[in-house]
């Protein structure tokens, strides 16, 4: 289980993988289309990586719902427990 | 009177050389991009053909590693390649919407591929065996797409006037010489980038051109297997990378200035309708029609003709018929036609071939030398051409260059170039 730091670090490392943005770039209060830049083929691919790195599943109808870094963060924070 | 098209840039990321200069000076010296592969793969599946051409890998300066995950290998290629080609060509900015002398909606992109993202198609199967469908990347489609080179090269100069993707096997790259002769001749564009990529050497792909007896098993001796025009060859090495040439319409290329290696003076194509794989002979087969097309769309006398980058992957029934187009094309003009066989020393770049063959075509012309035909220590005696083994410098005057290439289907494209 990773705590809720540990689960921003990895997004973060996510993140940076697809897109280049600095990890420092990525969080709690950002919003993954309007600050990150993000779109929506790239979303899905960070949330494929997302779901390996913490052995959760996110499903597609959610995605939709994780508008900023702390709303992924607390939907795997949840789906872990 | 349709307009003329001339080379501008040339771009090449080969087994012999990380660019142009590089692929050059090798193709001069002679030197074999063959290796045996030494991947873990080669083991594992005990493949019986173990050598290969590989290229180098762009440097992250040209393909960022952000970009490097949403391209396969093959775009990877394509837009080193292109970006070379396109700084050579002396545009003022990175891109067609930074440059000033050029309007973007009049820039376009034909680039070729044989078989497309082969490694990406692949990868995502194995994905999808082993984790299951939630872990297959979206980026998946995108990056297999055999037009994904020609995007991905469209979007990285902001070419907004077309993108278009010859998909003829092994003719792919010099296809899109015909193509963007054309796209300039009629109008529809003043600048067109063209070229052509492959990275398919894949244990899939190994197997499956072994199974159809394309492929030589000089697996002891890789730098001798590839051996076009010989008496002992005894099938193609599989080879990747690109090429790509910056072609302008000549109006254009002297309103802004540019340096003007050649003119790009005609371009043929033909289909055979004669059988999948095995080439069409004779005086009406394709490859002697295309030839012809050629010297018609380029008001070109085979008399004119000195060099010939000849397609000559090595495969015993693949040589022997070229020999014969050549000759029931051009008569005895063939006589005085240095040819050069560069696949020796690349391997056989499928849908790429013909773009790097043709770079090479370009430089043979601008700087007067026949590149080399490795291995050839004892010409097949059916094949009745002048085959330049060290490289051989070319007469001084006015003269045409053509590269050929055929492939499986009965796809035949030819490009002739002019001196200028």
């Amino acid at each position: 289980m990773a705590s809720k730091d540990e689960i921003l670090a990895g997004l973060a490392e996510i993140v940076n993988e697809e897109t280049g943005l600095e990890t420092e770039a990525v969080q709690l209060e950002k919003s993954f289309t309007e600050d990150l830049d993000i779109d929506s083929i790239s979303m899905m691919t960070i949330v494929v990586n997302a779901e390996e790195k913490f052995d959760v599943t996110i499903p597609d109808e959610e995605v939709k719902n994780l508008k900023t870094v702390e709303d992924a963060v607390n939907f795997i924070d949840n789906a872990q427990g | 009177m349709s307009r003329k098209v001339v080379v501008t840039g040339l771009g090449a990321i080969t087994p012999i050389g990380e660019n142009v200069q590089e692929t050059w000076k090798n193709a001069l010296k002679g030197v074999s991009g063959v290796h045996a592969l030494t991947q873990d793969w080669v083991e594992k599946y005990d493949l019986p053909v173990r050598i290969g051409a590989t290229s180098p890998k762009p440097s992250e300066d040209v393909v960022s590693r952000v970009q490097a995950k949403r391209l396969d290998p093959s775009g990877q290629l394509s837009v080193a390649a292109a970006r070379e080609a396109w700084t050579d060509a002396g545009f003022s900015g990175a891109d067609a919407d930074t440059s000033d002398e050029l309007d973007p909606t009049r820039v376009g992109v034909a680039f070729g591929t044989g078989i497309g993202g082969v490694w990406t198609l692949l990868d995502a199967w194995d994905t999808l065996v082993e984790k299951g469908p939630r872990r297959v990347k979206p980026m998946t489609v995108p990056m297999l797409m055999p037009n994904g080179n020609a995007s991905s090269v469209s979007m990285e100069f902001k070419a907004r006037a077309c993108a278009i993707t010859p998909v003829s096997a092994c003719a792919s790259g010099t296809e899109a010489f015909f193509q963007g002769l054309n796209l300039i001749r009629s109008g529809k564009a003043d600048v067109v980038i063209v070229g052509g990529a492959e990275s398919a050497i894949h244990p899939m792909t190994i197997a499956a051109f072994n199974s159809m007896q394309a492929l030589s098993r000089r697996n002891d001796d890789p730098e001798h297997a590839s051996r076009p025009f010989d008496i002992d060859r005894d099938g193609f090495v599989m080879g990747e990378g690109a090429g790509a040439i910056v072609l302008e319409s000549e109006e254009h290329a002297r309103g802004r200035g540019a340096r003007i290696y050649a003119e790009l003076a005609g371009a043929g194509l033909s289909a055979d309708a004669h059988h999948i794989t095995a080439p069409a002979t004779g005086d009406e087969g394709g490859p002697a029609r295309a030839l012809r097309e050629a010297m018609v769309s380029g008001d070109i006398d085979p008399a004119d003709i000195k060099h010939v980058n000849a397609h000559a992957t090595s495969t015993p029934v693949g040589d022997v018929p070229e020999a014969g187009a050549l000759r029931a094309a051009f008569g005895s003009a063939v006589d005085d036609m240095a040819v050069s066989a560069t696949k020796s020393m690349t391997g056989h770049l499928l849908g790429g071939s013909g773009a790097v063959e043709g770079v090479l075509t370009v430089l043979a012309l601008t700087e007067r030398m026949a590149p080399c035909t490795i291995n050839l220590d004892n010409q097949d005696p059916k094949i009745d051409l002048d085959v330049v083994t060290t490289a051989r410098e070319l007469r001084p005057g006015d003269m045409v260059a053509i590269s050929n290439s055929f492939g499986f289907g009965g796809h035949n494209s030819v490009a002739a170039f002019r001196s200028l």
